[in-house]
């Protein structure tokens, strides 16, 4: 018993440090007035619920909330995990040239990094881009995408970015599917659509759900793709929760209200997941 | 064996945090006893790259330092620049003042920020190094109170100050039909002249350029809806109450202004104004191309023009004129201006404040201060200054001094910074339809209130 808890020990003190520390201090920070600049910098008091109840009562915040579903809806979602899975299924028992081929173009979205991903869309999108030019060149007049179309865009540009890890995920659990169970379904007269949905989708639910909770706490979190596309902008358009708590910490110097924001986010990606568990019934 | 292996894990674990702890401190500490090395280093850190404080940091790597090297053959100024837009300038200052290992040994401070820097604990008060200074009365009292906080210590010493006015470009307006020199008396002759251009020039020629977004930041504030604001004769705080005006005709005025200009059509695209890069694409792109008529900005744009600038522009002497922004209705004084300027103070977790101190002293003379003028194409803080002939005879600074006369400052208190904020997201929200004017002056009152405290507002 001595000997476990002293093995574990050097662990315990690492997460202490790096993760429940963190935690902690963002948790008691949120109940305080700190700011960045300015007297409260110096002197935070402590301020109970204030900040939360200032949340509530914000219309930034609500904006902010709605920016956040619809952006975890399109592009988490509905984007990377029906598209993830779609690819999956279409290249499943294909020729192995082929999975490779389709595979390296999918994956190279997934191995950019965020800040690569966004300078290149912005490059694509902004208005004087390559989408741009080819509409030009085709005596088309140029739209400003990221002006007009602010959400679409850092969806657009987000489903690239993440849909080959959905992709890889669905593969991976696709490929345990006995082919003899499949097999037996076609013997018996099931259409392709029913060994589709009756057979593969209950036997690949854990990944789905799996997925679905990794795909959208990672897409709970984009910052920067969205920070580097449009800035949360124009006016809110795009502003989702992580942009907004940036915009009070750091643009309105409200590090307290900033990290009770950071509270509610996590708040919610522990929610969505504990949905995802319950409505699909599985056991993680 | 097992059991041994798995103790020598332990223990190796063990002592691989130790290292990892005593590795921590030790940094620690070789940066904290900076002033222990062979060789004294002195850090500025101002907002640079990008074609913005080029004439600073010219002025800084060929005179100032130089000079200061001279003296103090031993130390090693190392400029350090933030390359970040203007909105996020002060977030990265404040978070570099927090720490001593990250505060440099000078900062420049714009004056809108002392108060609230200060009060934060930031910056070291200078009063009374300032005192035995003799050079410190050749400074105009009025660009002095920007460096003076609320407990009425001094934070900096100011390098330069500025006027604010209409830029425009005498071939588009002359081509247009307006009458050259252009002399707004009212806010509707601006409007007039703004939609001649758009009627009688190419499509591609913008009208009239005012920084209208959050990402702007504190252009947005200051060069649109506070020069427009004091213009009505209501300004944004009331100094003899000590209170914040929540509620104005000129608020509800102002508002007004910005929606009619884009919603006219009169303004930049949308897409373009509301980007960091506003003023880069406005006056180092549009203008000299012959493709904005107007811009309400600051006399240091000039400096984007001159030889050897971001942008330069041999004509602009010909091809532009500075026309003093007029009051709403022409009601007296006629004209108006906003007044700020920018200071070097010293942080109070700088590791070396008295070589610090000397370094401002020398880049504070009459010499280097009237160089930095000629560079940097900002107003001089310095009455001595302003009397030399060579400052007197630069480009447009004949204008923008006398804008002097009718201008305006911010108030000088800690709250400004975030009431400003407030400003730009309300412009911005006003600019891209998402609120009326109405709503967004009844969303001001509210917002502001909340900031301040309902004690400290009050309506007109």
């Amino acid at each position: 018993m001595l000997r476990s808890i002293f093995f574990l020990l050097p662990s315990w003190i690492l997460l202490l440090v790096f993760f429940v520390g963190p935690i902690l201090l963002t948790f008691y920070f949120s109940f305080t007035n700190l700011a960045l600049t300015g007297t409260q910098a110096q002197s935070m008091e402590f301020v109970g619920f204030q900040n939360f109840a200032a949340m509530f009562e914000d219309p930034g915040f609500r904006v902010s909330v709605m920016k956040t579903i619809v952006f975890l809806f399109l592009s988490a979602i509905v984007g990377q995990q029906v598209l993830g899975f779609l690819l999956a299924i279409l290249m499943k028992e294909k020729n192995q040239a082929f999975r490779r081929i389709i595979g390296i173009i999918v994956i190279a979205g997934w191995v950019t990094p965020e800040i690569v991903v966004a300078f290149c869309w912005v490059a694509f999108l902004s208005d004087s881009g390559t989408l741009n030019m080819l509409l030009n060149s085709l005596g088309l007049e140029s739209i400003t995408w990221l002006y007009s179309f602010p959400m679409i865009s850092v969806c657009i540009a987000n489903i690239w970015h993440g849909t080959a890890f959905s992709m890889m995920v669905f593969q991976a659990s696709l490929d345990d599917v006995p082919k003899t169970v499949e097999e037996a379904a076609i013997i018996d007269g099931a259409s392709k659509f029913q060994v589709l949905t009756r057979i593969i989708l209950p036997m690949v639910k854990g990944s789905i759900v799996t997925n679905m909770i990794l795909v959208t706490l990672q897409t709970l979190g984009v910052f920067t793709l969205i920070f580097t596309m449009t800035g949360g902008g124009p006016g809110t358009a795009t502003q989702t929760l992580p942009i907004f708590m940036y915009n009070q910490a750091f643009v309105n110097y409200q590090l307290g209200y900033g990290t009770a924001i950071s509270l509610v986010l996590l708040i919610i990606g522990i929610f969505a997941s504990l949905f995802y568990i319950r409505s699909m019934k599985v056991q993680i | 064996m097992k059991f041994t292996s798995a103790k020598k894990l332990a223990g190796l674990s063990v002592l691989l945090i130790f290292c990892f702890m005593l590795a921590a401190c030790s940094d620690n500490e070789a940066n904290g006893s900076g002033d222990g090395g062979s060789k004294d280093e002195l850090t500025i850190t101002f907002r640079g790259g990008g074609g913005s404080n080029e004439g600073l940091v010219e002025w800084l790597n060929e005179e100032v330092i130089p000079q200061f090297n001279e003296e103090h053959p031993d130390v090693n100024v190392k400029l350090s620049p933030l390359k970040v837009n203007e909105g996020d300038y002060f977030a990265k200052v404040a978070l570099l003042l927090k720490s001593e290992n990250t505060a440099p040994d000078l900062v420049t401070e714009d004056t809108f920020m002392v108060n609230s820097d200060a009060s934060a604990g930031y910056l070291e008060p200078i009063s009374d190094k300032v005192k035995g200074w003799d050079e410190w009365g050749n400074f105009t009292e009025n660009v002095k109170a920007g460096v003076i906080a609320e407990d009425g210590e001094i934070y900096g010493v100011p390098y330069n100050t500025d006027s604010r006015g209409l830029w425009y470009n005498k071939k588009v307006l002359k081509e247009a039909g307006v009458s050259v020199p252009w002399e707004p008396k009212t806010w509707d002759d601006i409007l007039a002249a703004a939609k001649a251009v758009k009627k009688n020039m190419p499509k591609d020629v913008v009208p009239l350029w005012m920084n209208s977004g959050k990402a702007t930041g504190e252009a947005t504030s200051m060069q649109t809806f506070e020069m427009l604001l004091y213009g009505t004769g209501d300004p944004l705080y009331d100094q003899d109450k000590k209170k914040w005006i929540v509620k104005s005709d000129g608020l509800s005025d102002t508002f007004k202004f910005i929606d009619q200009v884009y919603e006219q059509d009169l303004g930049p695209d949308l897409s373009k104004a509301l980007n960091g890069q506003g003023g880069t694409i406005a006056y180092q792109q549009l203008m000299p191309q012959g493709k904005l008529g107007i811009g309400l900005d600051g006399i240091w744009q000039a400096g984007t023009w001159r030889e050897g600038g971001p942008a330069p522009w041999p004509e602009s002497d010909k091809d532009l004129g500075f026309a003093a922004m007029p009051t709403q209705n022409g009601q007296d004084p006629g004209t108006t201006s906003m007044s700020g300027g920018w200071a070097l103070s010293i942080p109070s977790k700088s590791n070396n404040k008295d070589l610090a101190w000397e370094f401002i002293k020398m880049a504070s003379t009459k010499e280097n201060n009237l160089n930095l003028q000629l560079k940097d194409r900002s107003l001089t803080p310095r009455e001595d200054v302003a009397e030399e002939e060579e400052y007197q005879q630069m480009d447009f600074f004949e204008e923008a001094s006398a804008y002097l006369e009718n201008t305006h400052f911010r108030p000088a208190v800690d709250k400004y910074p975030r009431v400003s904020t407030v400003i730009q997201t309300l412009v911005e929200n006003v600019v891209t339809d998402k609120l009326t004017p109405e709503q967004a002056a009844d969303q001001y009152k509210k917002e502001v209130t909340d900031i301040v405290g309902a004690d400290k507002v009050v309506e007109r």
